[in-house]
């Protein structure tokens, strides 16, 4: 059963996705974890198809701010990732890798964009190369653009990119927590938007398609 | 402060009479275009987009694109006694928010949607008297019916008032 539409994924497309998720940001976690040198622990993924008010609500209203990385998709399968971080995320990040105190976004410096960008493109490195090595795919991640800005703004992005296809986005939720103590709770989220025609390459290779 | 204040979401529009103001949150690449009436006190807001209701083939959706949206926008004020002779307009949005080279339909799009929209409002011959537009930050827009004033608050540049 090929998937034509967006909104016809059934449950089984959703727990595949949701499984690839995982994979993926288990690898990222190691990743961003041995890096950080701290423990760093994830969710399981929450798989939505949304509309855009429903994923800024998601993220905490249109107005709220988050560091921002886009990457594009290219190869077997196209689309879109995007990271999504919260302040204190970044701040962990920032604090960790270059020893700066993050107190507002404002502060954030060519340095700090440069080191966030470095872990954006570490992290969906791995998220990537989990899914890859398990269904064979080839996947070719662009350099990461960076954004600190309203995550409402930022989402028009790949609402824009899929508009032709559909009004919904397929939203693969990965939620990071890093910190110290578990008391901590910085969060970031990954997106991962593939293309529909991506998506049923994807099933194929798992064999789940007809 | 329990003033009247209408939310438009995305690819949306719509329109007050007399007191109250209009909002439109987080405008990346999208364009937020106000119309003004000032002497029957109408104001209406889009948020628009896409440029062009055209290129794509199966479409329904008449608020997503600059050239239907703002048409519509247009008609719904003159139902509340608007006269589109006296409408002017001001706009904010249009940003590019990533610096991606790759993919042109999203490098391009706020460009294309500021100049879509400029294109819309100048065949139906209303002016444009102010404008915030480009650069690569989101806005928020709010638009008061009582002064005609626009205010733009973005993350890291404040608030402006136009």
């Amino acid at each position: 059963m090929s998937i034509d539409k967006i909104d016809n994924l059934n449950e089984m497309h959703i727990d595949v996705l949701r499984e690839l998720g995982n994979i993926g940001s288990g690898n990222a976690a190691t990743s961003i974890s041995a890096m950080l040198s701290k423990p760093v622990n994830i969710s399981v993924p929450i798989i939505n198809i949304v509309d855009y008010n429903q994923a800024t609500e998601m993220l905490g209203g249109p107005e709220n701010t988050l560091v921002g990385l886009l990457l594009m998709l290219e190869g077997d399968v196209r689309g879109i990732m995007m990271f999504l971080l919260e302040k204190d995320f970044a701040h962990l990040i920032l604090n960790s890798l270059l020893g700066q105190n993050l107190k507002s976004f404002e502060e954030v410096d060519d340095m700090g964009l440069s080191a966030l960008k470095e872990i954006g493109n570490i992290m969906a490195a791995s998220y990537v190369n989990a899914i890859s090595s398990m269904t064979g795919m080839v996947i070719d991640i662009s350099v990461p653009e960076i954004s600190i800005d309203m995550v409402g703004a930022m989402l028009t992005v790949p609402l824009v990119h899929f508009s032709s296809v559909s009004d919904k986005l397929i939203f693969i939720q990965d939620k990071f927590c890093g910190g110290i103590d578990s008391a901590e709770d910085a969060q970031s989220h990954i997106l991962l938007l593939p293309e529909v025609d991506s998506l049923n390459n994807m099933m194929e290779k798992l064999g789940l398609s007809i | 402060m329990n003033e009247k204040l209408v939310t438009v979401g995305i690819a949306d529009c719509n329109v007050v009479k007399g007191t109250g103001k209009l909002v439109t949150y987080a405008l990346g690449s999208c364009v937020g275009i106000c119309l003004y009436d000032a002497n029957s006190r109408v104001a209406g807001l889009a948020h628009i987009m896409l440029p062009d209701s055209k290129a794509l083939s199966q479409n329904t959706q008449t608020k997503k694109f600059a050239d239907t949206c703002i048409v519509e926008l247009v008609k719904m004020m003159e139902q509340i006694g608007a006269k589109k002779l006296f409408m002017k307009a001001k706009i904010a949005g249009g940003a590019q928010m990533f610096a991606v080279k790759s993919d042109s339909q999203i490098a391009n799009i706020g460009a294309r949607n500021v100049e879509a929209v400029k294109k819309t409002l100048a065949s139906l011959s209303i002016p444009i008297i102010a404008e915030d537009t480009g650069l690569n930050y989101g806005r928020t827009q709010y638009f008061d019916v009582e002064t005609g004033q626009m205010t733009i608050k973005s993350g890291l540049y404040g608030t402006k008032v136009f």
